[in-house]
């Protein structure tokens, strides 16, 4: 079969950093090609260079056998290649068409819209889509505004079409219509390099990249190998993941939420209702499609946001109106989702993060002054129990690593937490050993009689690691389920706001 | 206040507003454009200040407004740059750059003002005259207020309409839109976004010395330091009360056009409110507006913003 493109020795440093070191790759024409590797294995990078938004150091890159000048998006846009970008690139209160049109050559001056209109109708028509072209951005659902960006490369006449992680944001029905319109699209002969860590989306492909520290280790058939094998493939070696232990039944009740509600901005309903509780020796998964108030959820909890009626219990005491200093007292351990922004000050060292919060604890300081031989005698400890990489104790915790950044904050969230841990999306853009390493540390505290409330994306690592699993939509939760009596399908159905039956949400 | 309703004073109350709204008109339409494109240009006032002086020394020394007029309006242009090379190519911050030309004309004019104009006899100077449409300024009250003007307010009455065309209906429009609601999604298809900001801030800069030139020319005899009197920030506050749409601006400056002749009436009357709680009126309008009306806004998303590759 031809190649549509093939990349030759692709080398991308960005200062000291080489993101890309020499990579080979070749995609078929009509074939979906899967890049896969950890974060910051390489992958955008490479699809960066592959459509014009960064200039390779060296390497060539042949585009239908010719070799192909790419400087900037635009002459990756003239041969034929299209980018699908994670974070979509769209105008939020532009209309479709004018999304789709906007920056489009020969149209001349004024804008011609009935002929795109025509257009782009016809390739809604050929891959299956149906969308009002004249609805804004942020009246569209997520997985729709997916379907704007394809057709933005699709109009622009792209053969290869380039999506970087494009299932982050779907829930697993949209992400398998997704698939449905890729396929179609593979049917009629168009490329497509899918970016992605999910392996149940790798197997779907034809064949797969691996790359590793930013080279290209292996390109295997699909259908000649396994999951376990490119996994083995893409850390260097084998992952053992980690489940809980079943012979811990979780007991008693050490959080129990009744009837949470609150309202944003705007007066809208961000929590509506929401009641559970958590045992000792018990994690509760907290699935959902990012946004549906989970952030807000873990907000309440810490006393960082206030509620609008109802209320939580911490070990049978009822707490009204909490602070986020008098949940910190009563040991309660909190990872917020956004390690950078919530979690960590991005400029101070591993000794000044390990005791954010306790700055003010007899044990740190001298006086009114801070102690700093203490401070990292402490420092040093937790850099080896949770086995950190850093230079130094006083490196600012910015130039570390997600996974290590992460790790101290489970430091000091472990550090002072008694019985209750709250995590929100604590593997949020770790790679795989790292995530491995922090659901050890959890399961850790779920051995040691912790409640924890653990929410996460990923359906896969929840159904392995929690007890039960609470599904959220739209600050609802729509259900209550154990893991070894759900099935993806009915999660995924939960999650876009399919109520389960109440009688069956167990307690 | 009575007395400001009856028919002489009334048509020279709105006559008045028309001729304040003039150069508000041609800078306000101007920093839309700016603003659209998501720079925030705050330094209007200054650029108005530079339009009236450059206008007013080549109009005394070759004795022809509309030569005096091109001038001003091209050195606004050019100075624009400045701007574009601070915003666009050092990405600073947009706002204390503005504040910066701002403070950079109005210290030059003074020092040029007190160095050669102070103490010397005052130059011949010929202003634009008024125009008097055939047929239609003999309409009664239409008449003296919207057609016996200066020949370049009636230009100012197409350009909001231009504009609008401008933004709304050509695909240079829609880019720049585009650039001011979220420029990456231009960036990506190979279009550059620092090459239209630069564009826009040149149109926003022309338009605003045009205002001030016009200030310059159309009304006043002689030049005076505080000529433009806190105009520019007016025109930026109809932009805010306006709410980024090109009617509505060209609304807020005729009601504050219409605040401002009333005022000036109101003190030749004998009216006993003081002329300054007129003038007062839209800024206070305006915070009322921005607070109010936060959930509806048409402020461009990425405005104030500068764009960068990450």
């Amino acid at each position: 079969m031809e190649n549509l493109l093939s990349v030759q020795n692709l080398t991308k440093r960005f200062g000291p950093v080489t993101a890309n070191d020499g990579v080979n790759l070749e995609v078929r024409k009509g074939e979906i090609h899967c890049l896969f590797g950890e974060n910051g294995a390489g992958k955008s990078t490479l699809s960066s260079c592959l459509y014009g938004y960064y200039r390779a150091d060296s390497g060539v890159i042949r585009f239908k056998g010719e070799v192909a000048e790419l400087n900037s998006p635009a002459d990756a846009l003239r041969l034929g290649i299209g980018m699908v970008h994670q974070h979509f690139v769209l105008v939020s209160n532009f209309t479709v068409l004018e999304n789709i049109i906007v920056g489009s050559a020969g149209t001349g001056l004024f804008l011609t819209k009935s002929d795109a209109r025509r257009k782009i109708s016809e390739l809604c028509e050929s891959c299956g889509l149906s969308i009002d072209l004249d609805r804004e951005i942020w009246e569209l659902s997520v997985g729709e505004q997916q379907w704007v960006e394809i057709l933005k490369a699709l109009y622009f006449g792209a053969e290869l079409l380039i999506l970087d992680e494009p299932t982050a944001v779907l829930t697993p029905q949209q992400s398998d219509q997704l698939f449905r319109i890729l396929d179609g699209m593979r049917m009629r002969g168009l490329s497509i390099i899918l970016i992605s860590h999910k392996l149940r989306e790798v197997m779907q492909s034809d064949r797969v990249t691996i790359l590793r520290k930013g080279r290209a280790i292996a390109t295997v058939e699909t259908s000649e190998t396994t999951a376990e094998a490119i996994t083995a493939l893409m850390v260097g070696h084998k992952v053992s993941k980690h489940v809980r232990d079943r012979s811990v039944e979780p007991a008693g009740e050490v959080l129990a939420v009744d009837r949470a509600c609150a309202i944003g901005e705007w007066g809208e309903d961000i929590l509506k209702d929401v009641s559970f509780n958590i045992g000792r020796h018990e994690i509760l998964g907290l699935a959902g499609v990012a946004g549906n108030g989970q952030k807000e959820l873990f907000e309440t909890l810490m006393g960082v946001r206030a509620l609008s009626s109802g209320g939580f219990s911490l070990e049978g005491e009822a707490i009204t109106k909490p602070t986020s200093r008098e949940m910190l007292d009563r040991g309660i351990g909190f990872v917020p989702d956004d390690r950078s922004l919530e979690g960590l000050i991005p400029e101070f060292g591993a000794a000044e993060n390990l005791i954010l919060g306790w700055q003010r604890a007899r044990e740190y300081c001298r006086g009114p002054f801070l102690d700093r031989r203490k401070m990292d005698a402490l420092a040093r400890r937790k850099i080896e129990e949770f086995k950190v990489v850093t230079a130094s104790a006083d490196l600012p915790v910015e130039r570390l690593s997600g996974g290590n950044a992460q790790r101290i904050i489970l430091a000091r969230e472990f550090l002072h937490s008694r019985g209750l841990l709250l995590a929100n999306q604590p593997t949020r853009g770790l790679d795989v050993a790292a995530s491995e390493f922090v659901y050890e540390k959890i399961l850790e505290k779920r051995a040691a009689g912790f409640a924890v409330l653990l929410a996460s994306e990923e359906l896969d690592d929840l159904l392995r690691l929690c007890d039960r699993i609470a599904v959220i939509f739209k600050g609802r939760i729509m259900g209550i389920v154990r893991p070894e009596e759900t099935t993806l399908l009915e999660l995924g159905m939960m999650m876009a706001g399919d109520a389960k039956d109440v009688q069956r949400t167990v307690q | 206040m009575l007395e400001l309703m009856q028919g002489p004073l009334l048509i020279s109350i709105l006559a008045a507003m028309v001729r304040i709204a003039t150069p508000l008109l041609f800078s306000a339409m101007g920093e839309l454009v700016t603003q659209r494109a998501g720079i925030w240009n705050i330094s209007v006032e200054g650029t108005m200040l530079l339009g009236a002086v450059v206008a007013y020394v080549v109009a005394s020394t070759t004795g022809s407004p509309w030569l005096a007029l091109l001038v001003a309006v091209l050195a606004c242009a050019l100075i624009s740059l400045i701007m574009s090379f601070v915003t666009i190519v050092l990405k600073a911050e947009q706002f204390v750059a503005g504040l910066a030309l701002n403070l950079l004309a109005s210290g030059l004019t003074l020092f040029w003002f007190q160095t050669y104009v102070i103490g010397r006899e005052p130059p011949k100077f010929a202003g634009f005259e008024q125009v008097d449409i055939p047929f239609l300024s003999d309409i009664p009250i239409l008449g003296p207020v919207l057609f016996s003007q200066r020949a370049l307010t009636y230009v100012s009455f197409l350009l909001p309409p231009l504009v609008w065309f401008f933004l709304y209906r050509t695909r240079y429009g829609l880019e720049v839109r585009c650039v001011g609601e979220n420029p990456k999604a231009l960036d990506v298809k190979g279009l550059g976004v620092g090459r239209r900001q630069c564009l826009a801030i040149m149109f926003g800069s022309l338009m605003s010395g045009l205002g001030g030139a016009f200030l310059m020319l159309g009304y006043s005899d002689r030049f005076v330091p505080d000529l433009i009197a806190g105009r520019g920030w007016l025109v930026v506050v109809a932009i805010i009360a306006g709410n980024w749409m090109p009617f509505r601006i060209v609304g807020a400056i005729f009601i504050f056009a219409l605040l401002e002749a009333v005022g000036i009436h109101a003190q030749v009357v004998g009216v006993a409110i003081p002329h300054h709680v007129f003038l007062v009126l839209p800024y206070v309008a305006s915070l009322a507006l921005l607070a109010g009306l936060r959930s509806r806004t048409h402020q461009p998303v990425a405005l104030g913003i500068p764009y960068s590759r990450e």
